[in-house]
């Protein structure tokens, strides 16, 4: 038998035999993943939830989770015609229901028709079903202002993140010095740094300009880019617009620079635009990756290999558990494009639920249909609240001295920086956490509110920070707010 | 602006400054003037192109959908431009998609998931109550009362419970404990996630996994794609395609010069083969993966498509735990279910699960973890796997319908097994070893030299060579044996039994008659 390493001799000790898979013989890549959105903090939010479920005295009645950007988690209530649609294609007797609107009813037959025996239960091609890619296609037309899009070149997935992933898979080769490396932003959504770990692929991170509201400086990136260059084989370059953790909505200069800078480096884009649809900010406004390229002309959009992503788990509709996603590819190799199927065919299809959704949201009601008034009502008031809320909690969080919030210009969260006493830095080094979490769990130890420290999405050394969404109910935003504010007085207090 | 896109999309500058934008002509101008200055600049190689994309990607094999089913596609798109054939559609035979063939759904699944999808239906009176119980339960465990809400990583909690309890009573008792089970998007998402954590090592002592030969081609791509070593041991096709444990101890033997075996793949039922392994075969599979430290990992998404009387489906959880406590807490093992297959066939929902013993806990630890970075399985996935494990009892309102439906598909596929089956091996040069379980038929056929020949010729494996010609000259669209596997010298191919009844029966003689005719041509 060939030799494993392994704590054997431990776990002998422990009373377990000894494991085939154990911390030392797993997939080392995986061992060295983190995803914080959902990490220890998320953890013990839940245990503390248990304990409140189990009657333990706690300073607080209700752990607030708002550590993840899951909208109808917090209440906001899905579109009422994406469900009437969904409903028709799930159970279609309902088709013959009088409580359910024409527009609907058509919408579902439509769906249902493009479906493998007419059931939203059979396989789909593995990129999506043509007719909805088609339907994508159309809505990136219209969104961009006539630019064409090809529906070939358009896959559809389970939420953004799958395509994320496979796209990344695609592009992770070399080995040592010549190992592909991925540019991220810093702050990121850590999915990037997760399947960047993952694929053993090199991270080359890139800062965001704090100062300038999280401005993307193609001096950084040049910098990251060149330093990078003696240690890997720089390839990728992941851009959030708008942002997550950080919501700035880069301008329409930022774009372009990015893009001539990829080109001349020989980077492949990577958009990450599923926050598309959550732009709050007064002149603030969503300039599309494919857009932007396509109107620089050649040799940009004729050769800039590009990869767009959106997703229903966010905009207005917030339908996360459905996990629906299209990734949009431009310019890219057609053999390439067909491995790419390849690699999808194997998990078969995205889910069919999701996939309707989608259709849903790229076809919304026109104006003449009876569903558009309450589509339309529906849709504004949520993004309206939303704006609100952003507004909200950027403006209390600047009220609280040692926090400063830049502003929310779009996407679901804030990333406020705050100050923190040298003893609390020090106190966290000493029990091994970072500072931020430190502060954090401490926080929702006393308050109930779980939010993700920034070092879970990367900080410049020394600073910093949470990701808190924006989005608990209205009339509990401004308590919670404020109770964090006084937290944070009180924890600096503590520490001085 | 369609002749500007048409411009650009020819790779010209855009000279024309139309109305929409006076901005793309200056735009246009200056990306003109790099050029002029750059003039050497031919249009360059791409950054992602098959030489510097991820090889082991490349590697990724996956027959179901593979070539023959692309050709499949472009004779589909053919038939509606009106292009003539001997045929007038395309069965897609290749794939095991039931409603696709039209099955039809099991009414009070989808009745619970309309509600849960739309909860204003509860209070309509179109709808059962246990109907409407099921899903107030479902949706009173969804974040916001909503299946829009991302799940925990792990899956629904209360549906993790009702999976523990479908497993203790599917095996007669012996207790699942729902902290095990594991939601996932489809059975291949855990199987693809388990295998993730085991590959390890370099070289020599890169991880060996050991697969059954035929096997579904998931596990030979996720091999690949993970720069794992594939280990094949080979069913006994003499023998009703059994498991023999020599064999694994061959397979094995001989992989330990070249990599670490760590992992052995079990599909019971089997696919492509459809045999449904026998309880001793199964004792004996632990009892050779507790001696060789393998890790177990049982797919059994087959496990309701059980045809034959002869034989019963015993779940690996359940002959483990009644093995005694030296290999009920030692063995590593991995149990996959689906909702793709069975009776509900809701193979779009994407919904599915793993049951997990004995793993170590920092390891259930990192499961999560990767797990984590995808959020959650698809919640209407979840929620169709909670009616699969949780089906109307006798008493509810619901039961008589639900268990009549159950019946009729079932029933229908014994009945498409069997005359698969005999139909079959009527032909000369076709063998078919019983339908046992799952959906498909994987017949040998005998191909002979003089067609092997021509194969070579347009550099095809031999039934790579047949399926084509089947496909294009009756539009029946089957996988090669090559996809799946085969003992060197044989071929065969995989065909599914669920287009309906009397389709199955024209499609049945249809390869037969062409069979025939394949012979006579090579003779």
């Amino acid at each position: 038998m060939a030799v494993r390493t392994g704590d054997q001799g431990q776990a002998a000790m422990n009373g377990l035999t000894e494991k085939v898979l154990t911390l030392d013989t797993m997939n080392q890549c995986v061992r060295r993943v983190e995803y914080a959105v959902r990490g220890p903090i998320v953890v013990r939010a839940l245990e503390l939830e248990q304990e409140l479920r189990q009657g333990m005295k706690k300073p607080f009645t209700e752990v607030i989770r708002a550590n993840i950007g899951d909208a109808q988690a917090m209440g906001q209530k899905p579109i009422t015609f994406m469900r009437q649609v969904l409903a028709l294609c799930v159970d279609p007797e309902l088709l013959s229901s009088p409580h359910f609107p024409e527009d609907a009813k058509r919408r579902a037959k439509r769906i249902l028709q493009a479906c493998g025996g007419h059931s939203l239960g059979a396989y789909t091609i593995s990129s999506g079903i043509p007719m909805i890619r088609e339907d994508v296609a159309r809505y990136i037309e219209r969104r961009d202002g006539g630019i064409p899009s090809d529906p070939n070149n358009i896959f559809l997935s389970t939420g953004a993140s799958d395509a994320i992933v496979t796209v990344l898979k695609l592009l992770v080769a070399g080995e040592g010095r010549t190992r592909t490396g991925v540019l991220i932003p810093i702050p990121q959504y850590p999915l990037y740094s997760a399947t960047v770990a993952e694929l053993d692929a090199v991270q080359v991170n890139y800062y965001l300009d704090e100062e300038r509201a999280w401005a993307l400086d193609v001096g950084e990136l040049r910098r990251a880019l060149h330093q990078a260059r003696d240690r890997c084989r720089p390839r990728a370059l992941c851009v959030i617009n708008p942002g997550n953790p950080t919501g700035q909505v880069q301008t329409r200069e930022c774009i372009e620079a990015v893009i001539r800078f990829a080109f001349e480096e020989r980077l492949f884009l990577l958009a990450d635009e599923v926050y598309q649809d959550n732009v709050y900010a007064e002149g603030s406004q969503f300039h599309s990756f494919k857009k932007v390229l396509t109107e620089m002309g050649p040799p940009y959009a004729t050769q800039q290999e590009l990869a767009s992503f959106h997703s229903t788990s966010k905009g207005y509709m917030g339908e996360c558990g459905f996990r629906g996603g299209y990734v949009e590819v431009v310019n890219l190799d057609p053999e390439v494009q067909k491995q790419m199927l390849k690699l999808m065919s194997v998990r078969l299809c995205p889910p069919v639920s999701g996939q309707a959704l989608l259709d849903v949201v790229v076809s919304p009601p026109e104006p003449s249909d009876p569903s558009s008034a309450q589509f339309q009502a529906e849709k504004q008031a949520v993004l309206a609240e939303l704006a609100a809320k952003a507004k909200l909690t950027e403006q209390v969080f600047n009220e609280a001295p040692g926090i400063r919030c830049n502003p929310v210009q779009g996407a679901m969260y804030s990333f406020p920086r705050m100050e923190l006493p040298p003893r609390a830095v020090q106190r966290a080094q000493e029990l091994g956490v970072a500072p931020d979490m430190f502060f954090c769990m401490r926080l929702l130890e006393e308050t109930g509110i779980c939010v993700v420290p920034g070092s879970g999405f990367g900080q410049r050394e020394g600073t910093y920070h949470f990701r808190m969404t924006i989005l608990p109910p209205m009339e509990k935003l401004r308590p919670l707010l404020e109770k964090l504010s006084q937290f944070h007085a009180k924890f600096t207090r503590e520490y001085s | 602006m369609q002749r500007a896109a048409g411009l650009v999309r020819r790779g010209r500058c855009l000279q024309a400054a139309g109305p929409w934008s006076r901005s793309q002509s200056s735009v246009a101008a200056e990306a003109s003037a790099v050029l002029k200055v750059r003039p050497e600049r031919s249009p360059r190689e791409r950054i992602l192109t098959l030489e510097s994309m991820n090889p082991q990607v490349k590697a990724v094999e996956y027959a179901v959908r593979g070539p023959i089913v692309l050709k499949a596609g472009e004779i589909e798109l053919e038939l509606q431009r009106g292009i003539k054939k001997p045929f007038t559609e395309v069965i897609r035979a290749n794939i095991g998609d039931a409603h696709a063939m039209g099955q039809q759904p099991i009414t009070f699944l989808r009745q619970v998931m309309a509600l849960c999808t739309y909860p204003d239906l509860l209070d309509s009176p179109s709808f059962p109550e246990d109907a409407k119980k099921r899903a107030r339960r479902i949706l009173q465990a969804c974040g916001g009362n909503s299946l829009g809400a991302y799940s925990a990583s792990q899956g629904v909690s209360c549906i993790r419970e009702d999976v523990a309890a479908y497993i203790t009573r599917r095996d007669g008792g012996v207790p699942a404990d729902p902290d095990n089970i594991y939601l996932t998007t489809g059975a291949s998402d855990g199987i693809s996630t388990i295998l993730k954590i085991l590959v390890s090592g370099g070289g020599k002592s890169r991880t060996g996994v050991m697969i059954p030969i035929p096997q579904y081609p998931l596990y030979s791509a996720v091999i690949s794609e993970l720069d794992a070593i594939q280990v094949n041991y080979y069913l006994d096709e003499d023998n009703c395609w059994a498991l023999n444990v020599n064999e694994l101890r061959r397979a094995v033997r001989e992989a330990k010069n070249h990599c670490d075996p760590k992992v052995l793949c079990i599909i019971n039922p089997g696919n492509p083969t459809g045999q449904v392994q026998s309880r001793k075969c199964i004792e004996d599979v632990i009892h050779f993966a507790w001696e060789e430290k393998l890790f177990l990992m049982a797919d059994e998404v087959y496990q309701d498509n059980v045809y034959s009387p002869d034989c019963r489906f015993h779940s690996f959880k359940k002959v483990l735990y009644e093995m005694g406590p030296e290999y009920s807490n030692n063995v590593e093992l991995a149990s996959f279910h689906s909702t793709s297959k069975g009776y509900m066939g809701e193979c779009g929902y994407r919904g599915g699960y793993m049951e997990v013993i004995n793993l170590h806990p920092e390891i259930k630890g990192q499961l999560v973890k990767l797990l984590s970075v995808r959020l959650c399985p698809p919640v209407s996935g979840q929620a169709a796997m909670d009616i699969l494990v949780k089906p109307p009892v006798p008493g509810e309102e619901s039961f008589q319908q639900f268990s009549r439906e159950k019946e009729s598909v079932l029933g229908n596929l014994a009945k498409k097994a069997k005359l698969t089956e005999d139909l079959f091996n009527q032909v000369p040069g076709i063998h078919c070893n019983p339908l046992q379980g799952a959906m498909y038929a994987f017949p040998r056929i005998f191909i002979p030299d003089k067609a092997v020949e021509a194969a070579q010729v347009h550099k095809m494996a031999p039934d790579m060579f047949y399926c084509m010609k089947l496909l294009e000259e009756t539009g029946i669209c089957v996988v090669p044996g090559s996809g799946f596997g085969q003992r060197e010298g044989t071929y065969h191919f995989r065909m599914t039994i669920l287009p309906p009844v009397e389709k199955l029966k024209t499609v049945l003689q249809k390869v037969k008659d062409f069979h025939m005719k394949f012979l006579e041509k090579y003779a």
